[in-house]
């Protein structure tokens, strides 16, 4: 493909998305008023201008497809067919076909690979009046070449004196007889019409249909965009040095100059911004066809409203908050929203309401999605979480209603009584709230049983300048985005001495009774540290994904907006790093990727909801979808407290010293008519740990049993057996999965599996039958 | 062959070097550079030109040479924004040379080890012979 056609297609595809998102409105909307003139005249332009356009570049399929919906709009213009439920779908079907073959050009350059005969063959079978089947794709798709057309465009060059009608027609016909190039590619190549004829022709004809809906507005190049955020940028810094030379020097004439140079730069950045914001609406067209889909799945009657539709955010917020909010908005049609009887029970209207509003507020933007249905009922929810064990009874008398609506939020965690395909698989809300956090936003229920529920979502106006946190470690600055900072800890003397524990490897730290891991930045850099002031241990608690963890840096600077640069290649691939800005003295600064390192830490783990070394609260949101898990808990020998499933232990035992006989090197007991071997399991996870003898104390036993073979673990006490949500991942050969702080004390959780492995049999040993009797059963 | 003849050139240890004169936007001296921890070792950091974040490579490290001495970068050759984010730090920048396209011969034996699979080939000058890099190659030898 050479750079003429490829600079059409682009020009094309970007065209035709913005038509096709205005179409799924336009027909939603003619669906509920089939008699809009104004409404079908606009669909069938974007249709057209799709069709002329393909053909023109030789889409062939994209062109039959929207031929066929085409010729079935034209016969609704006329009025000779009335646009029924049924030919809606059809037609947002043909939407959907479209959509996904500009797609397939996008990224192959071709708008092959799937086939379309089935819905052409509904969308004609409606354009004759009958009922078409449910559209299903995969029939077979005839390939023989239509009869050209002189498409619009070409039309127009010709009005213009630039093509003769005859070349075309030649043009046309040399494509039919198999040569593969396009007509515009041809006529290009026949010397007869020149690449920015064409290109401007592709301009004129896409014009014409979008006209009425852009006057008032233009498309910029976000290359340019980006160009005059460097530019401003580069002002804010000449502000910032004029701001510090100022500080030092005592110049008469300086303070008005950079009063003056301060205001001049708020406003141009605030201008410059405004080049990036983007009417809420763009996200918005959407929504109706989505909530038409919806409702449709699942018998409810839905009306949408939208308020605020002029609220203006920043293109990157707009992408970024597109999946979350679609999401919200099947959730309440699926969830929210009851059943046409249902509301008339309870003297509702038939159609439900969902209501979109969104509206600016000091610096942010409020989104909010509101349902009128039945509102979240918090005693499901506290049943289900009761149910699952996410709390105890004791800390469910304590919770207010706001509490538990937070449980939604929660990974796997759904109330919804039946699984439908829209949703209620308790997959989704999670990823909402950390989709939205991840960007800095923020998302709260309220609910009111039987009146609705709303979704309050709080997100930032913008993405290219946020926040931050500026911190040192190993003599550089880095920035940290304010929207993952916690807090700030500072400790000093004996307590950061002290503070940091060490579970195996990592380090953590006890806040508020708490464990925290921490991440020492220095050390993550493997940068020394610099001008850390000694005694004194500073870190940053950042949260991501509902997760908190400490990054220990050497200093805290601080807090200023700064302007997000990405990374370029190859700098882009360390995930340590999210990007980079330019400091006030002109010195470039690494922006950290907080969750990047929290996932490199193992902190956060991609799919799961593990935690190395983090307890979770019942109040917090990063709790446990999981049940709860019976854990023993006992002391490995003193000092040393360690834990595991309660399943995984068979029996509890204790000998005394006199029945342990030394065989070999092996220490034995005899035990239900078998011989049991005793390991110190201390000794399996260390295998350096001196060699103990208890003198005259009871050996303290867990009995464990593996394909059928016992082998007993010497521990020195048996502590207790407590319930505990958050179980680490499954364990590496060393046998420690993770740890937990149980009853205030930092606690490995053993994974017996993998030491048990460890203890191979020996040719002398003999398999202990369990007899009913004897021993503690735990 | 027909190579396209200016070429911006510059000093790289014992190497006269050259790349594509229409692929550098400017040449730039001492700037101060932050370093990235955890970046690939070629990396050398990041630098600010007036705005624009660039990443300075150690070309002597992809070629296979002593790493450039510590420091702020004596002499970097900065790409043009459309071929990469990209600046080179060199040893000394030399003319704009006019090649004649005749005296194009494969990479010379006298260049050995890694940074043989950079080079192009060279052409014969007045005097010595002009490295020329494959940019594509050394780009991506720099992300390694």
């Amino acid at each position: 493909m050479n750079e003429m056609d490829d600079s059409i297609v682009k020009e094309f595809l970007v065209e035709s998305y913005e038509n096709l998102d205005r179409l799924d409105r336009d027909l939603v909307d003619l669906e509920r008023d089939p008699g809009s003139r104004e409404t079908l005249s606009s669909v069938f332009r974007t249709i057209h201008t799709i069709k002329g356009t393909c053909g023109f570049l030789g889409f062939t399929r994209l062109e039959k497809v929207t031929h066929a919906g085409e010729s079935l709009l034209s016969r609704l213009r006329d009025g000779q067919l009335k646009l029924t439920p049924d030919i809606a779908t059809v037609l947002l079907a043909m939407v959907d076909a479209v959509r996904q073959m500009l797609t397939s050009i996008e990224h192959s350059r071709t708008d092959e690979g799937r086939d379309y005969g089935g819905l052409i063959e509904a969308l004609q079978r409606s354009e004759s009046g009958e009922v078409p089947e449910p559209v299903a794709g995969g029939r077979h798709y005839e390939v023989g070449a239509a009869a050209p057309r002189t498409q619009g465009m070409f039309e127009d060059l010709i009005r213009s004196g630039r093509l003769d009608r005859e070349q075309v027609e030649l043009a046309a016909r040399l494509q039919q007889a198999g040569d593969p190039r396009r007509i515009g590619e041809i006529l290009v190549d026949m010397g007869v019409l020149h690449p920015d004829d064409v290109l401007q022709a592709l301009r004129t004809q896409s014009q014409k249909s979008a006209a009425s809906a852009v006057q008032s507005s233009i498309r910029v190049d976000l290359d340019l965009l980006e160009k005059l955020m460097n530019h401003v940028g580069e002002l804010v810094l000449a502000r910032n040095q004029i701001l510090q030379l100022i500080a030092s020097q005592d110049h008469a004439a300086m303070p008005a100059a950079s009063q003056r140079l301060s205001a001049i730069t708020s406003e141009l950045q605030e201008s410059v911004m405004k080049t990036r914001m983007q009417p809420i609406r763009t996200l918005w067209n959407r929504l109706p066809r989505v909530v038409r889909d919806a409702a449709a799945a699942c018998g409810r009657e839905v009306r949408l409203e939208m308020d605020g539709a002029d609220t203006e955010l920043d293109r990157g917020v707009i992408e970024a908050i597109k999946d979350p909010l679609t999401h919200l908005v099947r959730n309440a049609v699926d969830h929210g929203i009851e059943d046409a009887a249902t509301r008339a029970a309870q003297g509702k209207p038939a159609a439900g309401r969902l209501t979109l509003r969104a509206y600016h507020e000091g610096g942010q933007v409020n989104l909010e999605v509101a349902d009128d249905g039945g509102g979240i009922a918090v005693g499901r929810i506290r049943n289900r979480a009761l149910e699952r064990r996410l709390v105890t009874a004791e800390q469910a008398s304590r919770m207010q209603d706001r509490d538990w609506m937070n449980f939604i939020f929660l990974p796997g965690f759904s109330t919804a009584e039946t699984v439908t395909n829209i949703s209620g698989r308790g997959v989704g809300m999670d990823v909402v709230k950390s989709n939205l956090e991840r960007i800095g936003g923020s998302i709260e229920v309220e609910s009111r049983p039987g009146h609705g529920t709303t979704m309050k979502i709080k997100i930032p106006l913008t993405l290219a300048i946020i926040p931050a946190l500026c911190v040192r470690a190993g003599g550089e600055e880095y920035a940290i985005p304010q929207a993952n900072l916690v807090e700030l800890v500072r400790l000093q003397g004996e307590v950061a001495r002290r503070g940091i524990e060490r579970v195996h490897d990592a380090a953590v730290f006890r806040l508020r009774g708490r464990l925290l891991p921490l991440v020492v930045l220095s050390d993550w850099l493997g940068v020394g540290r610099v001008d850390a002031t000694p005694d004194v241990l500073q870190f940053a608690v950042l949260q991501t994904d509902g997760r908190h963890f400490g990054l220990v840096v050497d200093q805290v600077g601080d807090s200023r907006e700064i302007i997000v640069k990405p990374l370029g290649r190859p700098l882009s691939q360390v995930p340590t790093y999210a990007g980079a800005t330019i400091l006030g003295d002109g010195r470039v600064a690494l922006i950290l990727d907080v969750h990047g390192i929290a996932r490199q830490a193992g902190i956060v783990v991609e799919a799961g909801h593990t935690i190395v070394g983090g307890s979770a609260e019942p109040d917090d949101t990063a709790a446990p979808a999981a049940a709860l898990t019976p854990l023993l808990v006992f002391d490995l020998r003193e000092g040393w407290r360690a834990a595991a499933p309660l399943r995984s232990i068979t029996r509890l035992e204790e000998f005394a010293p006199s029945v342990i006989e030394q065989v070999a090197e092996r220490q034995v007991v005899q035990y239900h008519e078998a011989i049991l071997t005793l390991v110190r399991l201390e000794h399996l996870l260390d295998p350096g740990a001196p060699a103990r003898h208890d003198g005259d104390r009871p050996a303290t036993v867990l009995v464990c049993e593996r394909g059928g073979r016992a082998v007993g673990l010497v521990v020195h006490a048996i502590v207790d057996i407590e319930e505990h949500a958050a179980l680490p991942g499954p364990a590496d050969h060393s046998g420690i999965a993770g740890s937990l702080v149980i009853g205030g004390r930092v606690t490995d959780v053993l994974d017996l599996e993998p030491l048990l492995e460890h203890t191979a049999a020996g040719p002398r040993e003999i398999a202990a039958p369990f007899a009913a009797s004897g021993g503690v059963r735990p | 062959m027909s190579a396209p003849a200016s070429y911006c050139t510059f000093m790289l240890g014992p190497h006269r070097c050259g790349i594509e004169v229409d692929t550098v936007r400017e040449v730039v001296r001492d700037q101060s550079i932050t370093p990235v921890p955890l970046a690939p070792a070629a990396v050398r950091g990041l630098v600010n030109l007036r705005g624009r974040i660039v990443t300075a490579i150690d070309l002597r490290r992809c070629l296979g040479l002593e790493p450039a001495a510590p420091g702020p970068a004596g002499t970097l050759v900065v790409l043009r924004a459309s071929v990469g984010d990209m600046s080179f730090i060199v040893d000394g920048i030399h003319d704009v040379c006019d090649v004649d396209p005749d005296t194009f011969e494969s990479t010379p034996p006298t260049v050995q080890g890694t940074g043989r699979e950079l080079i192009r080939g060279a052409y014969q000058l007045n005097d010595q012979l002009l490295v020329v890099l494959d940019l594509a190659r050394t780009m991506e030898a720099a992300a390694a």
